[in-house]
């Protein structure tokens, strides 16, 4: 007995020290895996995206790569990196978690230019689902803001998602009232009076809409809104995209500090570069992101109505001040929803 | 006056006695019904659900769900770590129980005290206190890194982490039952000319086997079901470093239910294995 379990212990020690010896060598030749690290919902859009690029880099330089991914909330997943995460690249949710990285000195400071449209190859915009045959008749951001209208979307203090929603709301708000401020809170403190529980995540609120049957509409990306349909069920919600929103980019950078200790950089270069191919921009455009090839987003212009899209940059001076003035403690979120409570 | 009271008296001690026992038969029933009725809203629908949900889309979706490479993956992975980390912690817990029943030394509530700490510390500050001491920007994470040695978001930071949320289970199993034994049956053999391997081997070990074995069974569901700590220093990277209870997470907020469902109903047959494997233990070391 005793000798089984010395023996079982000394494997035990031998697997522990050859597992963490194998990365090492690993590093030593070219590699042939990148890890991309992504946001949380990403995981059958880039699976699908995956094999092709490997295919393209194999047609290209004769070697054969791997993508492997990771996915959960960007915020956590840049934090992950800062602490080791060994990621090669990141495609991300929310420019201001590359901009994390950037700060910490593990992305180029210049991520942003380093390539075209803010390096966004694909981009999404807040819109509703609605119930089945849009029984409340809800058209635009005006109608969340009726009686009769319970909405459903996450906190925006928590939740990335949830402050696209929050801002859009306030940049209609302003539009509709001539830049009003004081109007604008008035609406979306009318809108914020409609959503009867505030969950955490954009999880927790697809489940509280879908599973709990709560609200008559939820609000969250487009490109998750067929996500949602796909999953439970075409015929029992209708998708309705208002007539303006707030552009939500999908920002990707190559995380220097990784990709030149493990020499990868030219293979994490061509991977971001090929999500702007048409081939790749064809495959995002499938999982209903909005896409930057004209002739791709020609092709699928009958899956996206036409909306107008304002940016964070335009109406709130970029996130940084967004941040400060909309969701920091006593921001704007707290002044209208402390009222109101 | 007199007789006519004396008679309901007689009558009515019995009377009472039969009224309480029927009373005690009925609080018998409800109790014993309602334990039941809250075991099955509580216990038995969801792990019933788990399973309804898994096929709810028909044999070969779950089929092909379970199949999965990165599903496949993420149960190899667990039942790694799981063979990693129960031979470990059953060594340091014999070691450990060992030396705190049979000898007396200072600082022995303390080590006591110490292996029990990880009950008493959330899994996800677990997490987060190995991040701090081996991430990259943690006590040795420079070191590691100049060394080229991938700790944490690695096999071996899920190891660690498991290793620390399990290793109460089997020394405190195994310590209870020695403090009971005391020490006498060693002393025998000792002073007939036995040695200390011997010992262990003829006397210790046989009188710990059961605790022992039902410390394992406990140390291995534990680690199998390990999320919070595991999820930190994880990474979860797919195909990877994504342990069953990870996957299952990272499955369901996909909107991908039947995989998530599938890849729980296989953690839920090694549970009920280990339960299983638990139950049968019982009765044999109580037959012994």
């Amino acid at each position: 007995m005793k000798r089984t379990f010395l023996a079982l212990a000394f494997a035990a020690a031998a697997g522990v020290a050859a597992a963490s010896a194998f990365p090492a060598q690993a590093q030593d030749r070219a590699p042939s895996e990148i890890l991309n690290v992504s946001y949380d919902i990403a995981r059958e859009l880039y699976a699908s995206l995956n094999p092709v690029f490997a295919e393209h880099w194999q047609e290209k330089t004769g070697q054969s790569i791997e993508v492997k991914q990771s996915h959960g909330g960007s915020s956590r997943q840049a934090r992950a990196i800062m602490e080791g995460l060994q990621a090669d690249v990141v495609t991300f949710n929310q420019v201001t978690d590359v901009q994390v990285l950037a700060d910490e000195g593990l992305v180029r400071e210049d991520w942003q230019s380093a390539l075209p449209h803010n390096a966004s190859p694909y981009y999404s915009l807040p819109a509703f689902l609605v119930r089945e045959g849009n029984p409340k008749n809800i058209r635009d951001w005006s109608d969340l803001a009726r009686d009769d209208v319970q909405v459903i979307f996450p906190n925006p203090k928590t939740s990335g998602n949830a402050r696209y929603t929050y801002l859009a709301a306030y940049a209609f708000g302003l539009e509709q009232n001539g830049n009003d401020d004081a109007k604008a809170r008035e609406f979306v403190g009318q809108v914020l009076g409609n959503v009867p529980v505030f969950d955490t995540g954009g999880r927790g609120a697809t489940t509280t809409f879908v599973e709990r049957g709560i609200g008559d509409v939820l609000i969250t990306f487009e490109a998750e809104v067929y996500g949602i349909q796909r999953e439970y069920g075409e015929d029992k919600y209708d998708v309705v995209v208002p007539s303006m929103s707030l552009l939500a980019e999908f920002p990707v950078a190559v995380v220097d500090r990784v990709a030149d200790r493990r020499g990868s950089r030219q293979v994490a270069e061509e991977y971001l570069n090929f999500l702007y191919s048409p081939q790749a921009q064809e495959i995002l455009a499938q999982f209903s992101n909005r896409v930057r090839d004209p002739d791709v987003a020609a092709k699928y212009a009958d899956q996206f109505p036409e909306v107008r899209l304002v940016t964070v940059e335009d109406v709130f001076g970029g996130w940084d001040q967004a941040q400060k003035e909309h969701f920091a403690d006593g921001g704007s979120f707290d002044q209208i929803f402390g009222r109101r409570r | 006056m007199a007789t006519a009271a004396t008679l309901p008296t007689t009558s009515a001690v019995p009377r009472q006695i039969s009224r309480k026992a029927r009373r005690a038969a009925w609080t018998r029933r409800i109790l014993i019904g309602l334990a039941f009725l809250l075991t099955a809203l509580f216990l038995l629908v969801p792990v019933a659900v788990i399973f309804q949900q898994a096929f709810a889309r028909g044999v070969p979706t779950f089929w092909a769900n379970i199949t999965h490479p990165e599903t496949l993956h993420a149960i190899w992975l667990t039942v790694l770590v799981a063979l990693i980390v129960v031979p470990i912690n059953a060594f340091f817990g014999l070691c450990a129980a060992w030396a705190i029943a049979k000898f007396q030394f200072r600082g022995k509530k303390l080590l006591i005290a110490l292996i029990e700490l990880p009950f008493s510390i959330s899994p996800i500050v677990a997490g987060v206190a190995y991040l701090m001491v081996y991430g990259s920007r943690g006590i040795f994470g420079p070191w590691l890194e100049e060394h080229g040695l991938q700790v944490m978001f690695a096999l071996p930071g899920i190891v660690l982490v498991t290793l620390f949320v399990t290793c109460p289970f089997i020394a405190r199993q195994v310590l209870v039952l020695m403090q009971s034994q005391g020490v006498d049956e060693e002393e025998a053999s000792l002073s007939l000319g036995a040695g200390g391997f011997k010992t262990f081997l003829y006397v210790t070990l046989p009188n710990l086997k059961w605790a022992l074995i039902y410390g394992v069974i406990l140390c291995n569901a534990r680690a199998m079901g390990e999320y919070g700590a595991v999820s930190v220093v994880s990474g979860q990277i797919r195909g990877q470093t994504n342990t069953l209870p990870l996957q299952v997470d990272l499955l369901y907020h996909d909107y991908n239910a039947a995989g998530a469902f599938a890849a729980a109903s296989v953690l839920a047959v090694l549970a009920l294995i280990t339960l299983a494997v638990k139950t049968i233990v019982e009765i044999r070391s109580r037959t012994e």
